[in-house]
């Protein structure tokens, strides 16, 4: 009955592109792109060359980012479906990446700190590695789901034993995987110079949008988002989806151990992945996601992920010192996020309207 | 208006055997703690018999006591402050370069730790209660931007050892009487504490009068309860919140300073993970992160169990560093449990008579 509903309020283009959720992140990116082809023209420069092995490889600073920002992208994935279920973060997936990365290569080292050749196939790590992820996954999901207790303060218990519990697994060594194969995954894939992270990190967002297309599983835990008790009424099972979104987490959690672990074939467990949580966080907040959970959407997210290591690069190129770099971050996450508070926005449009009055506006004053 | 509040009432006023949810929980708490206590007389002996022991360890940790109480001022809100370390960081840093580099007065560090984290406060409060962003993306940025800032106010570790009045300062103990213990050769040794558990009971005792009997402190509970109906009370929710991270913005600059003075010195990896465990000495001791259940005395004891299930755990030989955090998360594992069973047959309950 179209005649009956109200009359759409008119917007104006500009109002409903700054509606979208993805507009953050983009404006962001543009914003970074922009003023580091002012500061210097040759940031963006890509040259062809080759590694150590003999392969052909591009090399620059956007192939860099790509790089190095794939696990906070693949983390981001798996952190906004639990943000949108469960309305918490998980702030236990760098400690988790520490369990992982030193199950997988407990299995590779066979518990010996420097074996010559691997002690078991990749692939057998790596699946053990997804299993003992999404074992720790399902138990911040059971914790959160069936006893109902915040995310944060559930994941807090992981956050607190995780790295201990890695360095329990492998005897507290630092082994180091043997082999050439085993570095690929951090490393290039021979014959293919783009850096295979970002890959592995485009594999995963497809197959998650393939899920999130193919299946109703979005729109459940969209629903199970806003809200809970509706979504019980429909039918939905609230907390076997909270759970899954959290057993999801554990295998992009896995994944990203791969990486990590890979590109140093070693694991330091103090150190591996450090404040990787409130990285992935902040890249579901640029990404413009609720954080109470409920409306999501996963390109925006890991976009975030990427813009946020766009913004550690640029300010590495400033010469920013790797420990000062928090300082610098925060302020711009805070001008990020103070634009777009809602108050703030509202404030900034009515500014908009003020500043250019239009037809309406003079008519009614005339009148 | 105190009949209003009527889940909140001391328990006294009510009937035997209902506590309220705050209560019961701190009571937990504290039957856990002297449990403990007492287990590790009866079997460890030779440590735990002294009272030295414990007297040491609450000395260590004055500061967690202090990050704890605004952690749980917080929370209690509703809300959530992960800079507390950051802070205390950043304090303990600044009071260190200019008590040694610049040589300084100690009471114009101690104002200017209070400074520090009032500002903190402040920015972070006004952020989080009148634009309406997430606590946890606001100080997180605010834990980001202090250690960040502690690392260009100066990126090594730092000693203060030439400045005399904050050596003495540093090197005061309080003796208290009658715990004293004598040794083997019959020499008496008093029992002593530092400056800063007296300023972290000054603290505790306050935090618990305000919270208990203040307009204030109830309209604390009320907001973190239902911030509806505390709107429909005509409480002024935004300014209360803000007040709650005003307040543990400068908990956490007098918690710097104190920690400061228990270490006499400044380095960018000082008080790593205070903030979780402010957090996790807040949970042990009954506050939950849903807000309105807490008590102070109940941190006070989760501050005090967290301290002495570590030592417990590294004085019955399990002394590896893996051993600490995984016991911590257990017991943290366990508390949480527990209150969740607790808090949902309470609300069965509750339906229940309801329905009678």
């Amino acid at each position: 009955m179209p005649s009956k509903m109200p009359s759409q309020p008119k917007t104006s283009f500009w109002a409903r592109l700054f509606s979208h959720q993805i507009v953050i992140p983009i404006l962001a990116l543009l914003l970074l792109a922009i003023f580091n082809l002012i500061s210097d023209p040759t940031f963006f420069s890509i040259t062809l060359g080759h590694n150590s092995s003999g392969n052909a490889v591009l090399s620059g600073n956007l192939i860099s980012i790509i790089d190095s920002g794939s696990e906070l992208a693949i983390l981001a994935i798996g952190m906004t479906l639990v943000t949108a279920a469960s309305g918490g973060q998980d702030i236990s997936v760098g400690a988790a990446i520490a369990i992982a990365g030193s199950a997988m290569v407990r299995v590779l080292c066979g518990g010996e700190s420097s074996p010559t050749e691997l002690k078991a196939p990749i692939i057998v790590a790596f699946l053990i590695g997804v299993a003992v992820a999404m074992f720790f996954g399902a138990f911040n999901g059971t914790l959160v789901a069936y006893f109902k207790i915040q995310p944060m303060v559930a994941t807090l218990i992981l956050f607190t034993a995780g790295r201990s519990i890695a360095a329990w697994i492998n005897n507290n060594e630092l082994p180091i995987v043997p082999g050439e194969d085993f570095k690929v995954f951090g490393g290039y894939i021979p014959g293919i110079p783009i850096p295979a992270p970002f890959l592995i990190a485009i594999v995963c967002f497809i197959v998650t949008w393939l899920i999130m297309k193919f299946t109703n599983l979005g729109l459940y835990v969209q629903s199970v988002g806003v809200n809970e008790k509706t979504s019980r009424l429909n039918g939905l099972n609230p907390e076997l989806i909270k759970l899954m979104t959290y057993v999801f987490l554990g295998v992009c959690v896995a994944v990203a151990a791969l990486i990590k672990v890979s590109r140093i074939s070693s694991i330091n467990y103090s150190v591996i992945a450090k404040d990787i949580e409130m990285d992935a966080i902040l890249a579901v907040a640029l990404g413009g996601n609720a954080l109470g959970g409920g409306k999501f959407s996963i390109g925006a997210s890991v976009l975030g992920a990427y813009v946020i290591q766009f913004l550690t690069t640029t300010l590495y190129k400033l010469e920013v010192s790797a420990v000062a770099l928090p300082a610098y971050k925060a302020v711009v996450v805070i001008i990020l996020v103070v634009l777009s508070a809602p108050t703030v926005r509202e404030k900034l449009s009515r500014l908009g309207k003020k500043l250019r009055p239009d037809k309406h506006g003079a008519e009614a004053s005339k009148a | 208006m105190s009949f209003l509040f009527k889940r909140n009432q001391p328990g006294f006023l009510k009937k035997p055997g209902k506590m309220t949810d705050t209560n019961l929980l701190t009571t937990i708490t504290i039957v856990v703690f002297l449990v403990m206590y007492l287990c590790a007389i009866v079997f460890l002996k030779e440590g735990f018999l002294k009272p030295q022991t414990m007297l040491n360890l609450i000395s260590t940790n004055s500061y967690l006591i202090i990050l704890a109480c605004g952690m749980s001022l917080v929370m209690i809100t509703g809300g959530i402050d992960i800079s507390v370390g950051g802070v205390t960081a950043l304090v303990s840093m600044c009071c260190a370069v200019y008590l040694e580099n610049n040589g300084g007065s100690v009471p114009v560090a101690i104002l200017m730790s209070v400074g520090i984290g009032l500002a903190f406060g402040l920015v972070q409060g006004f952020l989080v209660a009148y634009l309406d962003i997430q606590p946890f993306i606001v100080t997180l940025a605010g834990m980001f931007f202090a250690r960040g800032m502690t690392t260009i106010v100066n990126a090594n570790p730092i000693n203060v050892t030439s400045n005399e009045s904050f050596m003495s300062l540093k090197d005061t103990r309080i003796i208290i009487p009658l715990l004293g213990s004598t040794t083997k050769k019959g020499k008496y040794i008093p029992a002593t504490i530092e400056i800063g558990v007296i300023v972290a009971l000054v603290i505790v005792a306050v935090l618990f009068v305000m919270l208990k009997w203040s307009k204030l402190g109830r309209s604390f509970y009320a907001v973190g309860g239902n911030r509806q109906s505390a709107l429909m009370l005509g409480i002024n929710v935004r300014r209360t919140t803000f007040i709650s991270h005003v307040l543990c913005g400068l908990l956490a600059g007098i918690g710097g300073f104190v920690y400061f003075m228990h270490i006499g010195s400044g380095s960018p990896a000082h008080a790593s993970g205070a903030e979780m465990n402010a957090i996790a000495s807040s949970i042990i001791g009954g506050t939950m992160l849903t807000g309105g259940v807490g008590n102070i005395i109940g941190t006070l004891f989760g501050v005090l169990s967290l301290v002495l299930i570590q030592n417990i755990v590294s004085s019955i030989g399990l002394d590896q560093a893996w051993w600490t955090g995984i016991t911590i998360a257990a017991m943290l594992c366990i508390f949480l449990i527990i209150q969740s069973i607790i808090i949902a047959h309470r609300k069965k309950a509750n339906k229940a008579a309801g329905a009678a």
